[in-house]
C-alpha cells in the first residue's frame, strides 16, 4: 500500500502540491488526473524519491519512505517516463534487462526474462531484442518502456502519460493491451494522464487533482454518478449524461429478435411479413442466419411483379455492427450515414440482433433523468 | 621550378622523415597527455555543479593567451627543449577537449538521465553506461580538434628548441631559403590534414550503434 500524509512540495514560495492525502491499495490501478500544472507527475515522482516533499510522509506498506536508500527503492518500482526514455544506444534487450543487471542477476536469467516480457507485450523476441529504440515504431517503444518497468518484477509501477505520445489507434491497442496485462499481473499502477477517457476505460480509481489538490478520488463509477463539484463535471463533460456509454456495447441494446426473410421469399409474402410485425422493412437471411441484405416496403413498392423473389431485387453490401461495439460509436456513425436501423452480426456475419435509431434515442432519454 | 623542388625534397628526405618523426611524437605526447587532463576534468565538472563556469572561464583565457608570450613565460620556469613546448601544446589542446567532454556529457536528453535515475542507476552507473557512451562522439570530436591543433602548435615550439618540422621552417626563414620553408610546411600540413581523418575515422568508431542508424 502506497500511502501519502498531508504531503506538501514548494518550490521557493510556490506551493505545487498542498496537503495531499491519498491511500491506494495493492493490486489497485489509480489512474491522477487534472490540467497541466496540477501536481500529477510531482506526485508521482515523489513515490520513487526523485522529487523529495517539503513536508508530510510517504510510507509503502508501512515504511516511510525518506528512511529507505532510494537507489534500491527506485529498483524495486517501475517507472515510464512521459518521453519514454529508452537508452538510444542501448537494444532492446539491453534496455529492457537494465534493472535485472543492476540487481546483479545472472545472465541467463536476465535473457529468458526479456524473452518473457517481449512475448508479454506482443513482441516477438527473436524479431525485436537485438533492434535499437530507433528501429522501432512509437508504440513498439512504448511496449518496450512497459516490459522494461516490469522488468525486475516490482510490485509497484509508475507510469506518466505513457501514451500521450502516439497516435490514437496505436494507443486505444495499447490502453487495452495494459488493461489485459493487469487483470492477469495485478500491480500496483499509478499512471497519469490528461485523457478521461484513458482514466474511466483503465482506472480502479481516479484521483482528480486540481492546483496541487485532491479534488475527488473515488472510482469512475461513483464519479460519474456523483461529481464533487462543478470542476469535476466540467472534467467528465458530457459522460455525466450518458452515465457510462462507452460500457455499454450494442449487445445491451440491441433487439435481438429482428424481422428477418430468406431470400426464395416471394415479394407477396415478405410484404405480408412486414405489415404483420408492423415494421417497413426486413432482413434477407440463409438458412443458417447468415445476414444477406435488406428489402424495405420503399423497394417492394417499386416492382410490379410481386411473385418475384426477394433475391433478385435486396440490398446487398449492407452496413453492419458488431455485438461488443459502443454504442457510443455507433449512434455516431448513423448520424454520419444518416440511417435509422444498422443490423448486428458476428464475425461470421451471422445476425444478433438490430440497432435503431429510436432505441438509442430512448436509452439517451432514460440517462437524462 | 616544381622538378628543382622535388629534387631538393628527395635529398631531404632523411632530415624531412626524421623531423616529421619527431613532430608526430610530439604532437601525440602532448595529445594523450592533454586527453588524460581533460576528460576527467570535464567528467568532474559535471558532478561539481558551479565549477564549471570557473574551469571554462580560465581555459577560455589561456587560449585567448598569445602564444608567443606563453612560451616567453614557460622559458624561465621550464628551459628550453621538448618539455616546454609539450606543455604549451598541452595549454592549448585542453580546452577543446574540456569543452566537449562537458557540453557532451551534459547535453543529453532530460529524458534519458530521468530514466536511469528513476531506475535506480548511481551517479557512477549512470556516467559509464549513460553519459559517457553516448557524448562519445562529441568527445572525440573534441580530441580531433585538439590533435589538429597541437600539430600547428608543435611547429610553434620549434622556437624553443623542441624539434620537429618547425625546425626546417626557421632555418628556411633565417637563411631566406623557401624551398626549405616548404619542406618543412608541406609535410606539417599534409601531417595534419592526416591526423584530422584519423580521428574522424576514430570518431566514427565511437559512435554508439543505436544512435548511427
Ligand atoms: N523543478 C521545479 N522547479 C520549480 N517548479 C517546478 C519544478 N517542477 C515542477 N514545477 C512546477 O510544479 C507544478 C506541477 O508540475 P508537474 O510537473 O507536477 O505538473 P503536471 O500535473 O505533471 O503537468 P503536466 O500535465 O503538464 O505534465 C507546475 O506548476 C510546475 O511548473
Ligand atoms: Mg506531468
Amino acid at each position: 500500500m502506497i500511502k501519502f500524509d498531508n504531503i506538501t512540495k514548494k518550490y521557493g514560495e510556490t506551493e505545487v502540491i498542498s496537503g495531499v492525502n491519498l491511500e491506494i491499495n495493492d493490486g489497485e490501478f489509480v489512474v491522477l488526473i487534472g490540467p497541466s500544472g496540477c501536481g500529477k507527475t510531482t506526485c508521482l515522482k515523489m513515490i520513487n524519491r526523485l522529487v523529495e516533499p517539503s513536508s508530510g510522509t510517504i510510507f509503502i506498506d508501512g515504511e516511510d519512505i525518506s528512511k529507505k536508500d532510494p537507489i534500491e527503492l527506485r529498483r524495486n518500482i517501475g517507472y515510464v517516463i512521459q518521453q519514454i526514455g529508452l537508452f538510444p544506444h542501448m537494444t532492446v534487450r539491453q534496455n529492457i534487462e537494465l534493472v535485472p543487471l543492476l540487481k546483479k542477476w545472472p545472465r541467463e536469467k536476465r535473457l529468458k526474462r526479456v524473452e518473457e516480457l517481449l512475448m508479454l507485450v506482443g513482441m516477438p523476441p527473436e524479431q525485436f531484442i537485438n533492434r535499437f529504440p530507433l528501429e522501432l515504431s512509437g508504440g513498439q517503444r512504448q511496449r518496450v518502456g512497459v516490459a522494461r518497468a516490469l522488468a525486475a518484477d516490482p510490485e509497484i509501477i509508475l507510469m506518466d502519460e505513457p501514451f500521450s505520445a502516439i497516435d490514437p489507434i496505436a494507443r486505444t491497442q495499447l490502453q487495452d493491451e495494459l488493461y489485459e496485462l493487469q487483470e492477469k499481473l495485478k500491480k500496483t499502477i499509478v499512471f497519469v494522464t490528461h485523457d478521461i477517457d484513458e482514466a474511466l476505460k483503465l482506472a480502479d480509481r481516479i484521483c482528480i487533482m486540481k492546483e496541487g489538490k485532491v479534488v475527488q478520488f473515488d472510482t469512475p463509477e461513483e464519479i460519474l454518478k456523483n461529481p464533487a463539484n462543478e470542476f469535476v463535471e466540467n472534467l467528465i463533460g458530457k459522460k455525466r449524461l450518458w452515465k457510462q456509454p462507452e460500457l455499454m456495447s450494442v449487445k445491451d441494446v440491441m433487439i435481438t429478435n429482428p424481422v428477418k426473410a430468406l431470400p426464395s421469399r416471394t415479394l407477396t409474402q415478405a410484404v405480408e411479413i412486414m405489415t404483420e410485425s408492423g415494421v417497413d422493412s426486413v432482413l434477407v437471411v440463409d438458412n443458417e442466419n447468415r445476414l444477406l441484405g435488406i428489402v424495405t416496403a420503399e423497394n417492394i413498392r417499386q416492382n410490379k411483379d410481386k411473385a418475384r423473389k426477394l433475391e433478385e431485387i435486396y440490398t446487398r453490401n449492407l452496413f453492419t455492427v458488431r455485438p461488443e461495439d459502443s454504442v457510443l460509436d455507433v449512434l455516431k456513425l448513423m448520424s454520419q450515414k444518416r440511417i435509422g436501423y444498422v443490423p448486428v452480426v458476428d464475425e461470421n456475419n451471422i445476425l444478433k440482433g438490430l440497432v435503431t435509431r429510436s432505441t438509442l434515442v430512448n436509452l439517451l432519454g432514460e440517462s437524462l433523468e | 621550378m616544381v622538378s628543382e623542388y622535388i629534387n631538393f625534397i628527395v635529398q631531404r628526405m632523411d632530415d624531412i622523415l626524421l623531423f616529421s618523426g619527431q613532430h608526430l611524437q610530439l604532437s601525440f605526447m602532448a595529445i594523450l597527455i592533454a586527453i588524460s587532463i581533460g576528460v576527467p576534468m570535464g567528467i568532474i565538472m559535471t558532478m561539481i555543479p558551479g565549477m564549471s563556469p570557473f574551469i571554462l572561464g580560465v581555459a577560455n583565457a589561456v587560449q585567448a593567451m598569445p602564444s608567443l608570450a606563453l612560451m616567453g613565460f614557460m622559458v624561465p620556469l621550464l628551459g628550453i627543449g621538448s618539455t616546454p613546448s609539450i606543455v604549451m601544446v598541452i595549454v592549448y589542446a585542453l580546452l577543446p577537449i574540456i569543452k566537449n567532454t562537458y557540453t557532451g556529457l551534459t547535453s543529453i536528453d532530460r529524458a534519458i538521465i530521468e530514466a536511469g535515475i528513476g531506475m535506480g542507476m548511481t551517479e557512477f552507473q549512470l556516467m559509464t553506461m549513460v553519459r559517457i557512451p553516448l557524448a562519445l562522439p562529441v568527445i572525440m570530436a573534441g580530441i580531433r580538434i585538439a590533435a589538429v591543433m597541437a600539430v600547428g602548435y608543435t611547429t610553434l615550439a620549434a622556437l624553443i628548441g623542441a624539434g620537429g618540422l618547425g625546425q626546417l621552417i626557421y632555418r628556411g626563414i633565417s637563411m631566406v631559403n623557401t624551398k626549405l620553408i616548404l619542406a618543412g610546411a608541406v609535410p606539417a600540413m599534409i601531417l595534419a590534414l592526416l591526423i584530422d581523418r584519423v580521428f574522424f575515422f576514430l570518431e566514427r568508431k565511437v559512435m554508439p550503434k543505436g544512435i548511427k542508424l
